[in-house]
């Protein structure tokens, strides 16, 4: 590489680097081997030639002194900052010995696999993981509380997962000729910078609103959509689904949903009995039916219809099924009970939240309420885009269900700007998200069945391949089923930013008699390491990603010293741990996975990336019309009913509360009116910040420079009845515990509110402990609880907890 | 018009969204340490009636903004403009950006060289 020519690469960003979900299209200058700068590809569909913050700092992360540069093994006790280099030929036999010999004397499933949040890495961490044998892998936050529920809790009621239609599925964009541009959009706690959520790239809505939507914002915050929002419902944090349950009573009250769905394309005529509160069965009609059959009421031959799973439809097709009224039915057994409609179940449910509730539960005035939804509603199209805000807390499935139906009942669903069905280009996976299965498995089903929690909550059994946070940690300590001997840290900080209750995860690592942690820079989470592999960037691998679309390579472009691509290192291991792994080289195993795009992976090189073709199931509109999603081509949608399920048939089947409501969170000033008396301010957290991703970067100056401090957002009445200045250094403190943040007084936070930042460590600080970094200082999470996750075991309040704040004494700050 | 300040920077502030993507940018083109750069982004919050109030962000070119003369000699943009995230940066001859001006409000036209 080297050259004294500087050449400009193509390439593709996914996490190590700018640390995000990706996807944008990048120029890469480089000459003799080094990064000269980093520039927008104005070809690509996704950014057009943009480039966040983040990314644009490049230079100074390549190069960075503090990069790892070469495998370690810990030289004194762990945390002692004490590391003697290694080869990686002698990295990879000491971990092979070390994780062989806790598989061969506790069982493969005695090894976690721990990753960050969206990373290029799920794929080889999980071939990792199954090569070895273990089924253990794990995402850090409690309740698993980010993406993966929603996606989870979406396959429950519609099969695949959609979202907001900005044109992304063409290559030419909003210049499609199907494409229409929503007319309202509806951002539920997301706010914009330079953040690029679950591969949707944040700045199309702004695009989008240059065009003519109009926003509904819905954030306690006043954010940057908030000021610019025609409606903003400034909701108490954790009462998300009281509002759409208000939302819901207004379309139906109104009678603003699409008859026509309801009654085509819902579960919505199909009979509950009275006596059980459970769906008529097919099997509960005749000795012999299907019990995965359910039945509706045939109004005109005034006799009951079975309506067939397996085909997709009812028995008699000229039947018209009823979705309102109450019928008597015979049961095969001879007794006649009373049964009413699915439909009429789920107006019940939603006429509990009339919307002098909803105005007392989540603070929004009833007025908004009913405007906005009536905006959506009327709106064509109309879609939703919504953030993290929405796995953080634990009733999450009776949350994002409700979503899913306001968007389903409208008529948003898979059509030209609404919500639109998002599913891996070509149905290439590698990243399997819940819901999906990729290439990369477990060699046997039987090896699942150790899964921490995949037994007990059935969300996690059916799709979502992880195993429970806050269970895993337990199981450190009370090692019952079996214990947890050894961790994979692979690009995660379950000290710095993972982890609640970080007090609790140290010891927890401590039980542990290995740790490998493969990471870019040193952080309070790799100190904590026994071994500790440098990763190389996005600019220093191949790769390729399909999650949604395009399908798109990541070309190494350089190498930096011994620096190695995640991919790599685990392609390494994967070989030496199982004997049958069956690919020769990385390139091997791509073109396998890539089979079904019909590319192998230098041909997708050369593309650069390719977008699946009209009529595909890979690609918009319509397509539970046409037959496009499920596996058996029939129309409908990948359920097990095939209907879009306003009651849940797998929640029944679960013992989960099928439809959609609210619960109130574990830490409010309601659930725990005690509690407030001491903490009187709720205790948000996460906001985003445009020069980090969560912990990362706060050792690149050009991004430090635009947010040098963790910062507390107060409102100036608030900070003034507890005498705090704009700028002083405060305590935020709870049963848990406290942390110190920079004191911002500004009203963008309601009076009753403040918002900490989340993913604080000081790179600059002592990386020995106790310091480890200052990570205690300013962890906001010291405050938030683990074992609080939702019944299906997915959602934690990490948003909404409870706090006091009171300044800091002069001598108790180090950071200045 | 005297010919030497002939171009400008026009921002669209109802659209930039505090991405600060324009101020790295400038960082990286001229390698400015961190803290100084050819731009600076404000955040702005104005109080309104009723309770309410409005965030707004708008970027300001510094003393150190050179109008990316490099660049445009070549038919290249400004770094900033080019990567604004919002697309809410036009650089151009001042006349034609006060046209631009002309057709929706809150748009502000700098003029740093
Ligand atoms: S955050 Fe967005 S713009 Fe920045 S690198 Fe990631 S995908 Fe690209
Ligand atoms: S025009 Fe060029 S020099 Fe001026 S702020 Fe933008 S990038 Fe910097
Ligand atoms: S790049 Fe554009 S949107 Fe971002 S801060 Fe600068 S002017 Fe605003």
């Amino acid at each position: 590489m080297a050259t004294s020519k500087t050449t400009i690469h193509k390439t593709t960003t996914w996490s190590p680097g700018p640390g995000c979900h990706g996807g944008c299209g990048v120029l890469a200058h480089v000459k003799d081997g080094k990064l000269l700068k980093i520039e927008g590809d104005p070809d690509h569909p996704m950014n057009q030639g943009r480039l966040c913050a983040r990314a644009l700092a490049m230079t100074q992360y390549i190069d960075h002194p503090d990069r790892l540069r070469y495998p370690a093994k810990r030289a004194g006790k762990r945390g002692e900052n004490k590391w003697e280099r290694i080869s990686w030929g002698e990295a990879f036999d000491l971990i092979e010995a070390k994780m062989k010999k806790i598989r061969k004397e506790h069982g493969p499933e005695s090894m976690i696999f721990n990753v960050g949040t969206g990373r290029d890495i799920y794929a080889w961490v999980c071939m990792l993981a199954y090569a070895y044998g273990s089924p253990n892998v794990m995402f850090g936050l409690t309740g698993q509380a980010c993406y993966g529920p929603r996606l989870a809790s979406v396959a429950t009621v519609q099969g695949d997962f959609s979202v907001f239609d900005a044109a992304q599925w063409f290559p030419e964009r909003f210049d499609h000729p199907g494409y229409e541009v929503p007319e309202c959009m509806i951002i539920w706690g997301y706010n914009i910078h330079a953040t690029c959520p679950d591969n949707l790239f944040g700045h199309w809505i702004t695009d989008l609103m240059k065009k003519g939507t109009k926003i509904i914002c819905i954030d306690p915050r006043l954010s940057w959509f908030g000021s610019r929002a025609k409606y903003h419902l400034r909701l108490r944090p954790g009462t998300d689904s009281a509002l759409i349950m208000g939302f819901l009573n207004v379309i139906i009250t109104e009678e603003l949903y699409d008859k026509n769905f309801l009654e085509k394309w819902t579960n919505g005529a199909h009979l509950i009995r009275n006596d059980t509160s459970k769906l008529l069965r097919e099997s509960d009609l005749v000795e012999n039916g299907a019990p995965k059959n359910f039945v509706a009421w045939d109004s005109t031959g005034n006799t009951t219809i079975v309506w067939d799973a397996a085909q997709v439809a009812y028995r008699d097709i000229k039947a018209t099924p009823c979705v309102s009224g109450e019928y008597t039915v015979e049961l095969w057994t001879g007794e006649r009970i009373v049964c009413h409609t699915a439909w009429d179940e789920f107006c019940n449910e939603v006429n509990k939240y009339p919307l002098e509730t909803v105005e007392k539960i989540t603070g929004v005035p009833a007025d908004d309420i009913k405007k906005s939804a009536t905006f959506y509603a009327k709106a064509k199209p109309a879609a939703v885009h919504w953030g993290v805000a929405v796995d953080m807390t634990p009733a999450i499935t009776p949350l994002v269900t409700g979503i899913s139906a306001l968007w389903a009942l409208t008529g948003n669903l898979d059509i030209p700007g609404g919500n639109v069905f998002a599913r891996f280009a070509f149905d290439v996976v590698s990243y399997a998200l819940p819901g999906t299965k990729g290439p990369i498995k477990l060699k046997t089903e039987e090896m699942d069945k150790p899964r921490i929690g995949a037994d007990k909550f059935m969300p996690l059994n059916k799709f979502y391949w992880r195993c429970q946070t806050d269970m895993t940690l337990d199981q450190i300590f009370t090692e019952k089923p079996y214990p947890i001997k050894g961790m994979w840290i692979q690009t995660a900080g379950i000290m710095q930013g993972l982890g609640m209750d970080p007090k609790k995860w140290r010891s927890a690592l401590d039980k542990l008699d290995f740790i490998v942690a493969v990471d870019v820079f040193h952080t309070p989470t790799t100190q904590l390491a026994d071994v500790v592999l440098p990763a190389g960037t996005f600019l220093e691998k191949d790769s390729f990603r399909s999650w949604w679309v395009p399908l798109q390579t990541i070309n190494k472009v350089m190498k930096v010293d011994e620096c190695l691509p995640d991919m790599e290192i685990n392609f390494e291991l994967a070989k030496r741990f199982d004997p049958d792994f069956k690919f020769e080289t990385l390139y091997d195993l791509y073109d396998d996975i890539l089979k079904p795009s019909g590319m192998t992976f230098k041909e997708l090189q050369e593309k650069g990336w390719a977008y699946p073709p009209e009529g595909s199931s890979s690609c918009p509109y319509h397509r539970y019309e046409k037959g496009l999603l499920r596996p058996d081509k029939k129309p409908g949608f990948r359920t097990p009913t095939g209907l879009f399920e306003l009651y849940s048939t797998l929640r029944e089947e679960w013992d989960l509360e099928p439809m959609p409501h609210h619960e109130e969170p574990p830490f409010t000033p309601v659930s725990r009116p005690d509690l407030a008396k001491e903490y009187p301010l709720i205790l948000s957290t996460g906001r985003r910040s445009p020069a980090f991703f969560h912990t990362e970067h706060r050792n690149i100056p050009w991004l430090r420079d635009i947010d040098p401090d963790p910062i507390l957002e107060i409102h100036p009445e608030t900070a003034e009845q507890n005498k705090i200045g704009n700028g002083e250094w405060v305590w935020i403190e709870n049963w848990m515990g406290r942390a110190r943040f920079k004191a911002k007084l500004t009203p963008v936070v309601p009076e009753w509110m403040v918002m900490a930042a989340h993913g604080w460590w000081f790179p600059e600080k002592k990386a020995a402990e106790p310091s480890l970094y200052g990570m205690w200082e300013s962890n906001v999470n010291q405050m938030i609880p683990m074992n609080e996750y939702g019944k299906d075991g997915m959602g934690a309040p990490i948003k909404h907890s409870m706090c006091k704040i009171y300044k800091c004494q002069p001598g108790e700050v180090t950071h200045e | 018009m005297s010919k030497k300040h002939e171009y400008g920077l026009l921002i669209d502030y109802e659209y930039c969204t505090g991405c600060y993507s324009c101020q790295v940018a400038c960082a990286q083109e001229y390698n400015w340490p961190a803290g100084m750069g050819g731009i600076r982004v404000n955040e702005i919050i104005q109080k309104l009636p009723k309770g309410k109030h409005y965030l707004t962000y708008l970027p300001f070119p510094t003393e150190l903004c050179v109008l990316c003369k490099p660049r445009t000699k070549k038919g290249l943009p400004p770094a900033c403009v080019k990567h604004c995230m919002s697309g809410c940066m036009t650089y151009g001859a001042v006349e034609d950006l006060a046209k631009e001006m002309t057709k929706k409000p809150r748009m502000v036209l700098w003029v740093p060289k």
